[in-house]
């Protein structure tokens, strides 16, 4: 009976002792169709001493936690974590789970809604509850973002969805906000589970990576050549800015891949973001549109980018990057200020 | 060591158009290909294969032309091809797609036992990348979702270590076969197929298969019918409001710029 799914939960995903960024930001969207629904906010936790992180899930909008602790959990593997999950989903029966469309969510969502035999939907960018059907409306770019397309999960529970990061809010955090805690048992053994995780390889240059950076200075075709993109981490360097760029310049080996922005690359959405020589190609601009001060300078007035940007210069990106390099280490140095750097 | 690897035939959607009158797409003149992960996928399968001997199939749902993939897929060096095609698979979501080709597995397992089962992160259509693990869940066996390197097979001690890309690096993972396993399309450079490739490709008659073929079908859950998630409804993002265009010389429009960016982002540029 889907009746008797009531309630919306969030996948809380542990990285190294900590909350993975997305959770927060899932609670934030997971406690407005609760309140819409009028039902509690849970969190699910699973991990190997992480009861701890219950509370920070409070502050951040949870009334509830259910906690998995057990030494199996240590490192995320598919089995032990969807088995862990899907007991507690049939004994606890929420209408809607929400999962960051992350390397583990992605991979554990999948698993999970092959095991209760429910609708699942991918990299959704926005999420809604049509209230009187009581249903879950889950949207997802489809087709390079050309286009937008709700899926609905009518007849079976809970209704679930990936969610890119980047794209919701966090709360601002509470302090001392408190809820429940709910402790389950994993009830397996380690012989049981058919893998092992032998190593795990952490490359610090990628930590620092552009879904944290506070500034992001990027680059599109229009910079002419690999050796013109000095001058972006020039001013990245100013500013404490991380660079990063569009496909076109991924595939001209300018750019690591890594630092692609757009719908097949990363989603960022930091404070401040430059757009230099980028034609604001819808791919492009469905990583980057959340940012919250987005800038462009192109010498094509007739640029999509100005239509996703909030303030635009039509110009030579090579006359104006080596004046704003300058115009910047002027007025910091002046002001004494520094950057935040991340 | 047989390995089969589940390959998807896919409109190319670096050319596909979407109609901005009515939302639809326009496939017209858009060749379909294969997916490109699974391209990787069936390059990998035949690397396992030459070194530690046994034989690659290939398993495909689609329409009838979906042949196409498993020819070109026996041109990178897979030996057999499967194709299951009734109208009673179509409009399937992944619940119903995992489900189908689980059916369609277990057939050629029946054959010949499988040890690995090989599909890419994600198709470029549907990108959703829940297929591999939902089939994997619904054959019992392990999966391990974006791989980027395979380190060893154990044909003896039955099992397989593989790189698993995660967000700031890579897991090293061992797991038992058989198993499946999701790969990037990092994981190799497809080599060009020998001649004798092309023309085994060019003359090569897939098995097909109907639903009538496969045993023990429970019909409700295959195709529309069968999958929990539909499309509500599909529309066009509003495009966004123009950007405020800073104007003068050079000089003028990065000094105002500056003061802007310094102002409205004050708490960055803090004392
Ligand atoms: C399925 C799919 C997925 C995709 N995923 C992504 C993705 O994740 N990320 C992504 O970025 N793209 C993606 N793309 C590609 C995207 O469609 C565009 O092709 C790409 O973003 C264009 O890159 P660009 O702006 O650097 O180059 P161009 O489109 O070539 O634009 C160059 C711009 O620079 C301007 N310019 C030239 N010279 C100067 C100068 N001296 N000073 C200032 N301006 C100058 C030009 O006026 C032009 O606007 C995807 C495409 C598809 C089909
Ligand atoms: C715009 C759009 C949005 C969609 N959104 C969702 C959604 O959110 N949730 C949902 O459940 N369904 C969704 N679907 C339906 C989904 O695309 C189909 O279920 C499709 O059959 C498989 O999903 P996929 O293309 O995402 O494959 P993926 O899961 O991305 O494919 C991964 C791998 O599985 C294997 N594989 C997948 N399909 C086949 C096949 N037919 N034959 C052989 N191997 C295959 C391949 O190895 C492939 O590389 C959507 C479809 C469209 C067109």
């Amino acid at each position: 009976m889907i009746e008797e799914y009531r309630g919306v939960w969030v996948f809380i995903e542990e990285r190294q002792g900590e909350i993975a960024g997305v959770s927060l930001e899932l609670l934030g969207a997971g406690r407005a169709l609760a309140d819409k629904l009028d039902v509690p906010l849970g969190g699910f936790l699973l991990g190997y001493n992480v009861k701890n992180l219950a509370q920070i899930c409070f502050e951040y909008g949870a009334d509830e936690v259910y906690v998995i602790d057990d030494p199996i959990l240590k490192n995320y593997r598919t089995e032990p974590f969807m088995h862990g999950v899907s007991n507690l989903v049939r004994k606890y029966k929420p209408e809607i789970i929400l999962y960051g469309a992350t390397s583990n969510g992605k991979d554990l969502a999948s698993a999970i809604a092959t095991d209760l035999s429910t609708g699942l939907t991918a990299d959704t960018t926005m999420l809604d509850i049509d209230l009187e059907n009581r249903l879950f409306e889950a949207s997802r770019p489809a087709f390079g973002g050309n286009i937008m397309a709700t899926i609905l999960c009518k007849k079976h529970r809970p209704q679930m969805a990936t969610v890119r990061p980047k794209v919701m809010k966090a709360l601002p955090r509470q302090v001392g906000r408190t809820g429940t805690i709910i402790e389950e048992k994993l009830g397996l053994e380690e012989s049981s589970i058919r893998t092992k995780v032998l190593e795990i390889v952490r490359d610090a240059k990628k930590k620092a990576n552009l879904a944290d950076a506070h500034i992001i200075v990027a680059g599109g075709k229009g910079m002419g050549s690999e050796e013109n993109f000095q001058l972006l981490y020039e001013l990245a360097d100013v500013l404490g800015a991380s660079v990063g760029g569009t496909r076109d310049v991924v595939e001209a080996g300018w750019l690591d891949h890594s630092l692609q922005i757009g719908q097949t690359g990363e989603t960022v959405s930091p404070k401040i973001y430059f757009a230099f020589g980028i034609s604001g190609a819808i791919q492009h601009v469905v990583g980057m549109k959340n940012s919250e001060l987005i800038i462009a300078v192109n010498k094509d007035p007739n640029a999509p980018i100005f239509n996703a940007s909030h303030y635009g210069i039509v110009g030579d990106a090579m006359e104006i990057l080596p004046l704003l390099i300058q115009e910047f280490k002027a007025a910091l140095e002046k002001s004494g200020g520094v950057v935040e750097h991340v | 060591m047989h390995i089969v690897v589940c390959v998807k035939q896919v409109p190319d959607t670096k050319i596909i158009k979407v109609n901005p009158k009515t939302n639809t797409l326009d496939r017209r003149g858009v060749p379909a290909i294969l997916n490109p992960y699974d391209g990787h996928a069936v390059e990998e399968a035949v690397r396992i294969k030459n070194k530690v001997g046994g034989k690659v199939s290939v398993l495909s749902m689609g329409p009838p032309q979906a042949t196409e993939v498993i020819k070109k897929s026996i041109e990178i060096g897979a030996d057999a091809g499967y194709l299951i095609t009734d109208r009673r698979f179509a409009g399937a979501d992944t619940l119903a797609t995992s489900y189908a080709l689980y059916n369609a597995l277990k057939k050629i397992a029946k054959e010949e036992p499988i040890d690995l089962v090989l599909c890419g992160l994600h198709a470029i259509d549907g990108d959703t990348g829940q297929v591999g693990p939902g089939i994997a869940r619904r054959l019992n066996i392990p999966p391990v979702t974006k791989v980027i390197k395979v380190e060893e097979v154990n044909v003896e001690k039955k099992y397989i270590k593989v790189h698993r890309k995660i967000e700031d690096g890579y897991e090293v993972i061992q797991a038992q076969l058989p198993c499946l396993i999701t790969v990037e399309k990092e994981i190799n450079e497809i080599s060009y197929s020998p001649l004798p490739n092309m023309i085994k490709a060019a003359r090569y008659k897939p098995v097909i298969w109907s639903v009538d073929d496969l045993e023990g079908v429970d019909i409700s859950q295959l195709g529309l019918k069968g999958s929990p998630t539909v499309v509500g409804k599909m529309w066009a993002p509003k495009p966004p409001e123009k950007a405020k265009m800073i104007e003068g010389s050079s000089a003028e429009q990065v000094k105002q710029l500056v003061s802007t960016i310094l102002a409205e982002k004050s708490e960055l540029f803090q004392q």
